[in-house]
């Protein structure tokens, strides 16, 4: 499965502005932190702030706060302003061979998985598995033995 | 006072314990709210098999406040399936509508994950409809992820391939 560069930065700048709620996250530490572009990244936040999922603040203190319902907001509703995932199907050409429309029957089945997927997993979730992932890395590096 | 009043006011209220046949009543008729389906004769069997003979392998619980059941869980200890090491399986969960968001999901789900521990494994499943995004999602909500397995079906009414 692989998202769109756009979709992939949204994701990640949902993630750390959501992930950050004791603060307004700035564009540059978005855009350094992912190694981006600020005019790419800026588009994506302007993206996410039509879907009033982020608001930006200007002035000191100034950023980016996530203002959606984490516990409702799923990855799907995110990835979905920024490219569709095998809705209705894959098409199949008039005329396509008997190959073809096998092909497109196993295709829109890892379709049909990825969007269930995507749909199951809400912002909640993700900064929950976020949080043990670093916890099992900070477990791992306390038992490695000191040099 | 509503249910869904009494539970949110009462949050440490909740009695979770073994299923017995005088909820049968109440867990046919959730579930048929929850699912639209009555299905009298599937539960009285289940409860034949999971609640009345309640072993460590099978665990059928419901989540009780006052007077009230407001969910159920059932699943059982199954042994290696398709090559499977021993794991809990959860097969059926339900809360009623206006008693969901206070964490009766999460504490039937513990419970029962608890009497997987007891029967001695260290893993639970589930399996579920890919559309039901209510329950995916809340199963998600506890941690679970994609299991290593693939669930196939096939129409027995089509030509044989």
């Amino acid at each position: 499965m692989k998202l769109q560069k756009s979709t992939r930065l949204a994701l990640c700048s949902v993630l750390e502005i959501a992930g950050n709620p004791e603060r307004a996250l700035s564009a540059s530490e978005i855009a350094q932190k992912y190694g981006v572009s600020m005019h790419h990244l800026s588009k994506v936040l302007r993206e996410l702030g039509r879907a009033e999922i982020v608001e930006s603040a200007r002035g000191v203190g100034g950023g980016y706060r996530f203002i959606g319902n984490a516990k409702r907001l799923t990855l799907m509703d995110v990835i979905g302003l920024f490219e569709a995932i095998g809705g209705g199907g894959r098409d199949v050409p008039d005329g396509a061979t008997e190959v073809e429309r096998a092909l497109a029957t196993v295709l829109s089945e890892i379709d049909e998985n990825a969007r269930a997927t995507f749909r199951s997993v809400t912002l909640d979730t993700m900064l929950k598995l976020i949080q043990f992932q670093l916890r099992m890395d900070n477990k791992s590096a306390a038992m490695e033995p000191s040099r | 006072m509503s249910t869904k009043a009494s539970v949110r006011e009462q949050p440490g209220s909740i009695q979770i314990r073994p299923a017995q046949a005088s909820d049968l009543g109440d867990i046919i008729a959730l579930d048929a709210e929850v699912t639209g389906l009555e299905k009298t004769d599937y539960w009285y069997e289940l409860f034949h098999r999971y609640g009345a003979s309640h072993t460590r392998q099978r665990v059928f619980l419901v989540a009780e406040s006052g007077a009230v059941l407001e969910g159920f869980i059932i699943g059982e200890v199954r042994d290696w399936e398709f090559g499977s090491p021993p794991c809990g399986w959860v097969f059926g969960i339900a809360v009623r509508p206006d008693s969901r968001q206070h964490g009766l999901g999460t504490r039937l789900l513990e419970a029962i994950c608890e009497g997987f521990r007891h029967a001695g494994v260290n893993k639970v499943r589930t399996l579920t409809a890919r559309e039901d995004s209510l329950v995916l999602s809340f199963f998600r909500s506890q941690g679970m992820m994609a299991a290593p397995v693939i669930a196939l079906e096939k129409d027995l009414a089509e030509p044989r391939t």
